[in-house]
């Protein structure tokens, strides 16, 4: 899988792309911590329109990225999720921790 | 003549294997012709057993999975993981939501996915012998396709 960030004005929004699993999940993770401390941004955007696949081990990445941020004083949010891990996130019940926004 | 389809693969618990894992699953699925829906269910759930064994029943240790797949009636896809790792000691408390021994690496809702896109799942355990999870999945013939 590959981790694109773009920051602007307090916002980080990370792009996850491919196959996000137990497998991937460590060094994603740990990217994620990294730009977190690099930009300390207020707001955090998850867009997962390009990541084709995630299973709970993704759901632990949210939840994750979810307290470093209210630990930092800023919000989490997910954005554009594909079809798989949409339903993934609505099995879960992730939304109602961590909301959910499509932009079209 | 009406012999059903199968396969039985068998790995290393290496974390590497999960992707492939799924991949097989739904190589082998894709003779029910199932929808990208359906596929994408079938692959979350092989990842979730499969990760399982990988992570709890082998905390320290590699050991053997084995994953069985096999076509029931012409329309049901049956899944069965099975490992030889630690067990579960309380099946019911592990399959609620949430439930996780494994820190906050983990979310605790991996039978719950399974439970959700599967229509059954089936844990049977024992502690210190291994764990195997059989699911299935009715895969409905699908209308106006060629
Ligand atoms: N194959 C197995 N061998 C031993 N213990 C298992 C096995 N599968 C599950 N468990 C136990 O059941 C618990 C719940 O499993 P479940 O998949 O629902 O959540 P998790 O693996 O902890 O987290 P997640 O799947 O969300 O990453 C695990 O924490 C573990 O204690
Ligand atoms: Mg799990």
């Amino acid at each position: 899988m590959n981790i694109n960030a773009a920051y602007s004005a307090g916002r980080l929004t990370v792009y996850l792309v491919g196959e996000l699993d137990h497998h991937q999940s460590r060094t994603a993770i740990r990217s994620i911590e990294e730009l977190l401390d690099e930009y300390m941004p207020r707001d955090c955007v998850l867009e997962l329109s390009q990541l084709n696949f995630m299973d709970s081990s993704g759901i632990a990445l949210i939840v994750k990225t979810g307290r470093l941020m209210k630990e930092q004083g800023g919000r989490v949010w997910i954005e554009n999720p594909a079809t798989q891990p949409r339903r993934v996130i609505d099995a879960s019940g992730i939304d109602r921790l961590i909301p959910v926004a499509i932009n079209k | 003549m009406n012999s059903s389809n199968y396969i039985k693969i068998e790995f290393p618990s290496k974390s590497c294997n999960e992707a492939f894992a799924r991949a097989a699953a739904a190589a082998f699925a894709t003779q029910l012709d199932p929808s990208m829906e359906e596929l994408g269910d079938i692959k979350t759930a092989v990842s979730e057993a499969v990760t399982n064994c990988i992570v709890h029943a082998y905390p320290q240790t590699i050991g053997k999975v084995s994953m069985r797949l096999r076509v029931i009636d012409s329309c049901i896809l049956e899944i069965s993981v099975r490992d030889w790792g630690c067990g579960i000691e309380n099946v019911g408390q592990a399959m609620e939501p949430l439930y996780t021994t494994g820190g906050d690496d983990r979310s605790g809702m991996g039978f719950t996915i399974m439970d959700s896109f599967m229509d059954s799942l089936r844990v049977r355990s024992a502690s210190g012998k291994g764990t195997t999870v059989t699911m299935r999945r009715c895969i409905s013939p699908r209308t106006g396709r060629r």
